[in-house]
């Protein structure tokens, strides 16, 4: 018989209970278990980035992840990013007028990795921009109009702390 | 793409995980970071029976200084553990540079030192890294532990000198040696690809500035990280001019290595690779050894 594993784990503020086989990949357990759509999965071999979340703040791979190596843990996934539902993040707000995506499969692992990154470095250069999304894959954009979305982020971050 | 089943164990002490392995032995696979067995589970290439989660131990995770002026790094230290220790920048400059070329972000946010070394990609730039600079790991059983040189763990593809039941539970990385410089070369497709092929070197000169003591270690070339003997047998005892570089890096090419052919660069393209890289990280090194500024 398959084990199951009881785990706690908050996502976006909220602590879920759940009951799950050791097998079950985090990315499955939020876009299955939880319903939460958002996070996206393109190749379940951590080379697309599309599945990235924050788990206890740092950028990962959900996809490279068992659900019960969660417990206890604290996940944000993209549904977490905007204060409320009538707003975006300032991220997003600038991925959307940059033109930072097109179909938007990739974009929630974008967003996902540039929101720690632009903490850390609040006002990156164009190679630490590469540099930081050479994990995440996009067959849409050709990346240019994601990388200004990033420095308008930063600006627009660099406003509101001032 | 979805992992066959598994028993699932989370021991929180070095012991439990021990005993946990002892019991199972062939059947089980230790769990690190995940970033190299997790895709290969979801691919089911592999299937272990038991997965043993070392990522609630947390006496696995250190950066400490050595009494003889290196570093000991634990097995579950992350990547980003690694590649942001000021420790590590002071005493192990080769290691630091190195960290930045393994694989991501996201991928170093989780994958570990320990299970790099453990798992021997032939691809991977820290087994090469070990061997040049002579490190060494720690390997623990119930039946005890062993200290094993670099030159003696890696044995083949994704092989080790493990047996089932042992656990990496630490490197050790020596103090830089006097009059002793470094260099890491790189070429990969994309930034934080695998390398089609790295070369890791330390080497130091002796009062005369001749060459003493070269350790070139070359990645994605071979079945596992490849020490180039010959070209090292060319340097000993010599100036190290353009000349003699020259000669030790075509050698490297023509004897050291034999690559193989695959969907990303053929034989002949690592070979020529090998003798360019060579001849950027001895020129390098030798000139850090030297005292100048690189
Ligand atoms: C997209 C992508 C790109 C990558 N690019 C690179 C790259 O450029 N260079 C590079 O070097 N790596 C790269 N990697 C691999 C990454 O560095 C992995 O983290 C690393 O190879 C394995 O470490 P891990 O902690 O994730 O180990 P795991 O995946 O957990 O384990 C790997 C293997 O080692 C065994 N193992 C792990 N720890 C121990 C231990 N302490 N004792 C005994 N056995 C152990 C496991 O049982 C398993 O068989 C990449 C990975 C991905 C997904
Ligand atoms: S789905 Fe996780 S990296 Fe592609
Ligand atoms: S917007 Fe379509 S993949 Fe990036």
């Amino acid at each position: 018989m398959n084990q199951i594993m009881k785990i706690s784990v908050t996502v976006n503020g909220v602590l879920y209970e759940r009951s799950v086989e050791p097998r079950l990949l985090l990315s499955d357990f939020i876009r299955h278990e939880l319903g939460l759509t958002g996070t996206h999965v393109g190749c379940e071999h951590g080379v697309c980035g599309a599945c990235t979340i924050l788990f206890d703040g740092a950028a990962v791979r959900s996809c490279l992840m068992f659900a019960v190596q969660a417990d206890a843990h604290e996940i944000v996934t993209v549904e977490g990013l905007s204060p409320d539902p009538q707003h975006l993040d300032a991220l997003q707000e600038a991925f959307w007028e940059a033109h930072g995506l097109q179909c938007g499969f990739c974009t929630p692992g974008f967003l996902m990795t540039l929101k720690p990154f632009l903490a850390q470095n609040p006002d990156p250069s164009d190679e630490e921009i590469r540099e930081a999304i050479s994990g995440n894959l996009c067959r849409c954009t050709g990346y240019e109009h994601i990388v200004d979305a990033v420095k308008l982020a930063a600006a627009k971050m660099k406003e509101s702390s001032s | 793409m979805k992992p066959p089943p598994f028993a699932y164990h989370a021991p929180t002490t070095l012991d439990e995980a021990l005993q946990l392995m002892a019991e199972h032995g062939y059947g089980a696979k230790v769990l690190a970071g995940g970033q190299s067995l997790i895709a290969t589970m979801n691919f089911r290439l592999a299937a272990p029976a038991v997965l043993i989660d070392l990522n609630k131990i947390p006496e696995l995770s250190i950066i400490q200084p050595t009494a003889e002026g290196g570093a000991l790094v634990g097995a579950m230290t992350r990547h980003v553990q690694v590649e942001q220790s000021e420790l590590i920048a002071r005493t192990a400059p080769l290691l630091h540079a190195t960290m930045p070329h393994i694989a991501h972000p996201q991928i170093r946010n989780r994958g570990t030192f320990g299970g790099s070394i453990a798992h021997a990609d032939p691809a991977a730039e820290l087994p090469a890294f070990l061997r040049a600079v002579r490190g060494q790991v720690l390997a623990q059983s119930r039946r005890g532990q062993r200290w094993i040189d670099a030159d003696d763990f890696f044995i083949g593809l994704f092989s080790t000198a493990l047996e089932p039941d042992e656990i990496v539970t630490a490197v050790r990385l020596p103090a830089m040696p006097a009059r002793s410089g470094w260099s890491m070369q790189e070429l990969s497709r994309r930034h934080g690809d695998f390398a089609l092929v790295a070369v890791e070197a330390l080497l130091t000169l002796d009062a005369d500035g001749a060459c003493d003591d070269v350790r070139l270690a070359f990645c994605g070339v071979g079945e596992g990280p490849v020490l180039a003997t010959a070209a090292a047998a060319v340097l000993q005892g010599q100036r190290p001019t353009a000349e003699v570089i020259e000669a030790a890096a075509a050698i490297a090419a023509s004897d050291d290595v034999d690559p193989h052919s695959d969907v990303h660069a053929t034989s002949a393209y690592r070979r020529h690779l090998v003798d360019v890289l060579a001849k950027r990280a001895l020129t390098a090194a030798c000139a850090r050894a030297a005292g100048e500024e690189v």
